[in-house]
């Protein structure tokens, strides 16, 4: 299993039946693959539409149904359509459910920064900013460590996407929850222990009560 | 003829675009990642060299596809947009000054041109407080909350693309490609709609239309001159 599925499935686990999801262009869309069957979520998608579902196989390409990427989708019984307006009202009016986006960075305050790099990527934000902001619930899922360094860091050095604290950080390390008093290292992937997390992370990590005792030498990082 | 009789609307797709000067309109295009985009309007942009455009859209789609073909044929002056990350051209002109780019949230960009459509000065939307997008602009507290003021956007003209149109100028959308054509349709000074099919007025129910033909002045077909 690679890394970034890794990641998809241990973030599969935090939807809930009846949930309505907005997934976030690349490693996020594989969450959908890792659902189990008992779960059923209604994908939401910026371009307009609640209910979207996978391709339902070759030959039903329709140009009028595709996902924020372009790429042509399906869509189940009871999905509906609707204008960009509607849709970011159902993303900052407090109707989505969760939304799980990648990230380039999260610092100790819980900020996500995921939409530029100062005069090398400047893609735009797309629907970033809003999703952060409004979505109820915010899971990024991002690798733990970039090619310099780690992604989690005291202070975002990139422009952040939003002021909103987000909610859990899923990496094929580990589950962190930012909280007001700092990040919680929740739980550790298998094969890893405390001291591979602390030492890929360049933020402060307090241990969850659950992970306090488990590997007690790593409460004087 | 009664009086309840529509003014013509259909017109050739060149004689269309020719009520754009050559130089400097400002166009809202509708569309998202080229899904929903007025298509043949936008190859006939290219074709009579329309430039210095303002354009507003949600993204620049591809190279070749949709909008990314304004950008291709550097007809663009300024970009009021949400994203460029699919069109190499686009952030490559913009890192280098060819083409001046605002970026905006893309909730915001659908409620400014909302805004603008329906009469009001802007909107006030938490999105983008106390990040880059939030510079240079007015912050207002509402009940203890901040929140970013947002304000309209208008075009010249708004180009359009509908699923069915019917001789009034009534439309219809199919699913992701109504995205911000209703929104756009309603901020244009000049409204241009390109319809997949064009119907006798009737044949779209009332209480189906989503843009009421009276704010459309002028119809193209997909496939017809």
């Amino acid at each position: 299993m690679t890394d970034k599925d890794i990641i998809a499935r241990r973030v599969a686990q935090e939807l809930h039946d009846g949930d309505r999801v907005n997934l976030g262009i690349g490693l996020p869309t594989l969450v959908a693959q890792h659902l189990p069957a008992s779960v059923q979520v209604y994908f939401h998608s910026e371009n307009g539409i609640m209910g979207m579902s996978p391709l339902p196989g070759e030959g039903f390409e329709d140009r009028n149904l595709t996902d924020a990427g372009g790429r042509p989708v399906g869509a189940l019984p009871g999905a509906c359509a609707f204008d960009s307006a509607t849709s970011f009202g159902i993303i900052r009016g407090g109707h989505l459910d969760v939304t799980v986006l990648g990230g380039l960075e999260v610092d100790a305050r819980g900020r996500l920064a995921n939409w530029m790099v100062p005069g090398q990527k400047v893609p735009g934000m797309g629907g970033a900013m809003d999703l952060v902001t409004g979505a109820r619930r915010v899971i990024v899922a991002m690798t733990h460590r970039s090619p310099t360094g780690s992604k989690i860091v005291e202070a975002c050095t990139l422009p952040i996407t939003s002021v909103r604290r987000v909610d859990l950080v899923v990496t094929e390390l580990a589950v962190i929850q930012p909280t007001e008093g700092g990040l919680v290292l929740l739980e550790t992937a298998a094969g890893v222990s405390i001291d591979d997390v602390l030492q890929a992370t360049g933020a402060a990590l307090l241990l969850s009560p659950q992970l306090e005792g488990r590997d007690p030498a790593a409460r004087s990082h | 003829m009664s009086s309840a009789s529509p003014r013509r609307k259909t017109l050739p797709v060149a004689e269309a675009i020719a009520l754009l000067p050559d130089e400097g309109a400002s166009v809202m295009i509708g569309g998202f990642m080229g899904g929903g985009s007025p298509v043949r309007l936008i190859d006939e942009l290219v074709r009579q060299g329309k430039r210095a455009l303002t354009l507003i859209c949600n993204d620049t789609a591809r190279p070749g596809v949709g909008i990314g073909k304004l950008i291709d044929a550097g007809l663009v002056r300024k970009l009021v947009t949400s994203h460029v990350g699919t069109h190499p051209g686009t952030q490559k002109k913009m890192l280098e000054g060819g083409i001046d780019v605002e970026l905006v949230p893309q909730g915001t960009l659908a409620e400014r041109i909302r805004a603008g459509g329906f009469g009001l000065g802007g909107v006030l939307t938490p999105t983008g407080v106390g990040t880059l997008v939030a510079e240079g602009k007015r912050t207002i507290a509402v009940d203890g909350r901040d929140y970013l003021l947002e304000t309209a956007l208008k075009a010249d003209f708004a180009l359009i693309g509908a699923k069915r149109a019917d001789y009034a100028g009534n439309l219809e959308y199919a699913m992701t490609s109504r995205n911000f054509n209703p929104l756009m349709a309603m901020a244009g000074a000049v409204t241009i709609a390109e319809a997949e099919d064009i119907v006798p007025v009737g044949a779209i129910a009332p209480d189906a239309v989503v843009t009421p033909g009276v704010i459309v002045r002028y119809l193209v077909g997909r496939s017809s001159a």
